[in-house]
């Protein structure tokens, strides 16, 4: 089948799957999984370019997904009177000063070589002198989140509208990628690996143990919508209108980044990519560009992350686990096809739909083999058999990626050249 | 005195018993790096099945252990270890090879590793369900506790005989190591096909085999690490990401492609994490009386709170990536 | 029939082409040399003939049997024996160690093959417990050879075995080569040092452009002038 016919084939394929799920659960239940699966269509090209367009294995999506929903809950949450009444704001204040004197001082240290200091040592006086400011920030910072969560609870939030909220989101998320590119970027895949994993789990540590900045376990909700809620016209208008939003997003990305793609830009990095030693001796200077790349897609995953989270109404920091945020982004785009834009729509919607089904249908089929089993064999399911049974996802979450991997690496929707190349 | 023993107990003997574990884990991952050059990200779950394989074989045969004074689970170990390399052989016939052949990125296995890692967590978690289990079945963990000779101290050292088990057959299993990477023909091969599989091929050495023997020794060796870390504290399914960090820091710490270096590593990764983490206030406890009045001596002194463990091999891996990319003993750089 | 028939190799790359149709014939006894200019196939004829790239047309039988495409264990144990051009020993293994992995296949006591080994390269015996990669350029070359002679081959291929040596080494390197052929190894070698080695090859190959251009004995390759200012620098 011609590359054009295959797509058309599998998106009516998806088209029809959609349909399926609207007549057998419902309209309400349908387009909350459209909606919920458009901000993972959003992740899906952050990573598709990660990936598809520089090579970098990124697996600390869930990181960015937390950032940005971090950051919007504490743009868009309603403002906390008691924090602001209380000694809160000023002793964060004071904090703040000493962080960006700490910072400045770090910074000065790793200069120092300018000044006729040699490398070991400098490096050494940087990690020494990075290490004491950091135990000086967390101590003076511990009486202050104390005090903010003895007195008012949690910092609240600033009240500001949704979109700005989602905007931040992608750019703090961008800064955190930024910070960390600098360090990881020039490691071999593996070792990114590796690094984004560690980091996405710190961050959901720090978000999860910071109390007096998300409330930690004790959660935040109800967060905002950019639309009306469901309270106030019902589940189906109100979703059907999110979905618009997220849409409208998806087809504006979308419109972008393929713009960039076929432009001298993105010819740039194809090649780098495809090719890199000889694009580097051609002077392009390959590690800025895939920061670049990095920053771009991290700030997908922060805005995607943001409406995710807004869409749940509720930011609970043990809500992000890895398989949900990072590697289910990961299926989506291998089997879409890495480095095109419409197999990451494609397969993030494919995914997610299945993802979504297969939850009632993995307690469908422990209820079958319970039946089974207890009339057959007189025996006797343990009690947590249905919490259980969503383990069968896990499984065949990883039951995909190898299969896909082995027989279908390019994924449904290979990634296609543009057609005027050299 | 009392707080020597109190470090004694939370930092020498903790960190020599997580330690331990980390070395072991580190030494399959490094293993695999070296022959087979990927990340193995399936380890930590490796770990986990192979302590619920012994798991399995103790509820079945809980009284094994009394007919030699030992822990039914630790009789029953070479059984889960040998089972556990049985399962790493299949994993690789099944997942691995086939993508040897088509000269794909390495990144590609580390994504098919993820992918087992996947399927090994959903079903392990499947059987087991998800609640923390006891490997003493039909035995009960001894304590040891051993008094200080010294009068002021009244607190005890504490071992418990897992943690003995632990560093007995994390000695022994270094020295059979070692023998078998210098004294034997397939371990020299090994230590070849590491050095340049290229040539490895073109001498005539079966790859193959040295591929099997490397997921023999990863996977035995994740078996005994999961075994008796579950012995120690519980079997707990949820290990598999919390300890792959540890794990692949230790591994890089000590120079990746080198055995040696992963134990060093593994044990630099776990004192760090309890050295981090101790309350060191409570060492300056006894001084307390001759200070003068003004210093105030915080409660807690600890570089790390306990709930930000993680980021300690983290850390530790920035540092060693940015000073000192091949590691303590010199591995390679991938 | 020759030791070694390479006949009408075609073999390359990635579906293109660098032999066009190579034909090499040695007997048991001799010293084979291919040289040529740069690009002409002469790397890619031996790692053909080991079975290292895949031979699209053509065939390569060894005593009268067919290896062509043969994995190179199999080669191996056939009594071939190959030595790469760069990165050609185990560094982190002692010389000693070295050579032991070149008896990998071997299942008999080979200490006494070892000692023989040790006899052609004696520099090598002081270092026997050094890693190989500490060693300078030329004993490393030894290690490599030696290596090689461990499974007692009937036909040995050298890729380019003096690159990078300085001409004490390379005379050092020729000496060993025909020692080694006297006592009964079929030597076949890539050499981009034409002139020398030619004086010692029984025959010469000349390729260019992936064929055959010259085939002679050695001597008569480096009398002829048409050779000598085409190939050979002059």
């Amino acid at each position: 089948m011609s590359g054009v016919r295959r797509e058309i084939a599998l998106f009516a394929g998806l088209g029809v799957l959609l349909v399926l799920v609207f007549l057998s659960q419902g309209a309400a239940y349908g387009v909350r999984m459209l909606a919920e699966a458009s901000c993972y269509a959003i992740l899906a090209l952050g990573l598709t370019i990660q990936w598809g367009y520089a090579g970098l294995f990124n697996a600390g999506i869930m990181g960015f997904v937390a950032v940005g929903g971090a950051v919007t809950m504490t743009l868009t949450y309603p403002s906390n009177p008691d924090f602001w009444n209380s000694e809160g704001p000023a002793g964060l204040a004071g904090v703040a000063l000493w962080l960006i004197g700490a910072i400045a001082l770090v910074v000065a240290v790793s200069r120092a070589d300018r000044i006729g200091v040699p490398k070991g040592l400098r490096n050494a006086l940087t990690a020494v002198v990075a290490g004491a400011a950091y135990l000086v920030v967390a101590a003076q910072l511990d009486p202050v989140a104390t005090l903010i969560e003895k007195e008012a609870g949690f910092i609240g939030g600033f009240g500001l509208p949704v979109w700005l909220g989602w905007a931040f989101g992608g750019v703090v998320a961008g800064l955190v990628a930024w910070f960390i590119g600098h360090i990881c970027l020039g490691l071999r895949s593996d070792y990114l690996a590796i690094a984004t994993l560690g980091i996405a789990e710190i961050i959901k540590a720090i978000l999860k143990n910071s109390d007096w900045l998300t409330r930690g376990t004790l959660t935040v909700s109800p967060l905002d919508w950019p639309v009306p809620t469901p309270g106030d016209i019902g589940f189906v208008a109100s979703r059907s209108a999110y979905l618009a939003v997220t849409a409208v997003m998806i087809v504006v990305i979308y419109i972008l980044l393929q713009r960039a793609w076929h432009a001298p830009w993105g010819r740039m990095m194809r090649a780098i990519r495809d090719n890199e030693v000889s694009s580097a001796s051609m002077g392009k200077d390959v590690n800025r560009r895939r920061l670049e790349i990095f920053i771009l897609g991290s700030v997908l995953m922060g805005i995607g992350g943001a409406a995710l989270v807004s869409f749940s109404r509720i930011f609970d920091p043990s809500g992000f686990i890895p398989l949900n945020h990072t590697f289910l982004v990961w299926v989506m785009v291998i089997l879409g096809g890495a480095g095109n834009n419409r197999g990451a729509i494609f397969g993030a919607l494919l995914v997610y739909v299945i993802w979504t089904m297969s939850e009632p249908a993995a307690l469908a089929l422990f209820e079958v083999v319970r039946s089974i089993g207890e009339s057959l064999f007189a025996w006797e399911a343990p009690a947590d058999l249905n919490s259980r049974a969503l383990q069968m996802r896990v499984f065949v979450i990883g039951l995909t990626i190898t299969l896909v991997l082995r027989y279908a690496p390019k994924g449904l929707l290979p990634e296609q050249p543009p057609k005027h190349e050299d | 005195m009392n707080e020597l023993v109190f470090f004694i107990n939370k930092v020498v003997l903790a960190g020599g018993v997580i330690g331990s574990i980390y070395a072991m884990g580190a030494i399959g991952v490094t293993l695999v790096f070296a022959i087979l050059r990927f990340a193995h990200f399936a380890h930590g779950d490796m770990m986990t099945l192979g302590a619920f394989i012994a798991f399995i074989l103790t509820a079945s045969f809980p009284a094994v252990g009394q007919w030699v004074g030992l822990p039914s689970a630790f009789v029953l170990l070479p059984v889960a270890m040998v089972l556990t390399a049985l399962v790493a052989i299949g994993l690789d016939r099944t997942f691995y090879r086939p993508l040897r052949g088509a000269n794909l990125k390495p990144v590609v296995f580390v994504m098919a590793s993820i992918g087992v890692t996947l399927m090994i967590q959903g079903l392990v978690r499947l059987f087991a369900g998800p609640s923390a289990r006891q490997l003493y079945i039909d035995d009960r963990k001894d304590i040891f506790r051993l008094e200080m000779p010294f009068e002021l101290a009244r607190m005890k050292i504490v071992i418990t005989e897992p943690q003995i088990l632990l560093f007995i057959f994390t000695a022994v299993a270094v020295v059979a190591l070692h023998l078998f990477l210098t004294r034997s023909r397939l371990g020299k091969a090994m230590r070849a096909m590491s050095d340049n599989p290229d040539l490895a091929r073109v001498s005539g050495i079966n790859t193959d085999m040295v591929v099997r023997t490397t997921w023999i020794i990863a996977g035995m060796l994740a078996a005994a690490a999961g075994t008796l870390l579950s012995l120690d504290v519980t079997f707990k399914p949820d290990l598999s990401f919390n300890i792959l960090l540890p794990i692949f820091a230790a591994a890089i710490v000590g120079g990746v492609g080198r055995p040696y270096g992963a134990v060093v590593g593994g044990f630099v990764v776990g004192y760090a994490e309890t050295l981090a983490v101790f309350n060191w206030a409570i060492l300056l406890r006894p001084f307390k009386e001759s200070m003068p009045d003004w210093i105030d001596l915080p409660t807690k002194i600890a570089f790390v709170p306990t709930e930000y463990k993680i980021t300690v091999p983290f850390v530790l891996l920035v540092i060693i990536l940015i000073w000192r990319p091949t590691g303590i003993l010199k591995g390679k750089v991938l | 029939m020759a030791l070694l028939e390479a006949r009408e190799m075609h073999a390359g790359y990635g579906g293109m082409n660098i032999l066009n149709g190579v034909s090499i014939e040695i007997e048991a006894d001799q010293i084979g040399v291919i040289v040529g200019p740069n690009g002409a196939g002469k790397s890619t004829s031996l790692k053909a003939i080991f079975g290292l790239l895949h031979v699209s047309e053509g065939s390569v039988t060894l005593d009268g049997e067919d290896i062509t495409n043969a994995a190179p264990e199999a080669l191996v144990r056939h009594g071939m024996a190959f030595v790469p051009q760069e990165y050609n020993v185990f560094p982190t293994l002692s010389v000693e160690e070295n050579l032991e992995m070149g008896a990998f296949v071997r299942r008999d006591d080979f200490s006494g093959v070892m000692e023989q080994v040790y006899g052609f390269f004696p520099d090598l015996k002081d270092k026997r417990r050094q890693p190989a990669g500490e060693l300078s350029g030329g004993q490393r070359q030894m290690v490599a050879v030696g290596r090689a002679l461990m499974i007692e081959p009937k036909l040995i291929l050298l890729d380019e075995p003096t690159a990078g040596l300085s001409p004490l080494y390379m005379n050092q390197i020729f000496e060993r080569i025909i020692a080694i052929n006297e006592a009964g190894v079929g030597v076949l070698m890539v050499e981009q040092n034409a002139r020398q080695a030619l004086k010692i090859a029984h025959k010469g190959f000349v390729l260019a452009s992936g064929r055959n251009r010259y085939t002679d004995t050695g001597e008569n390759l480096l009398a002829d002038p048409e050779v000598a200012k085409s190939f050979l620098g002059g």
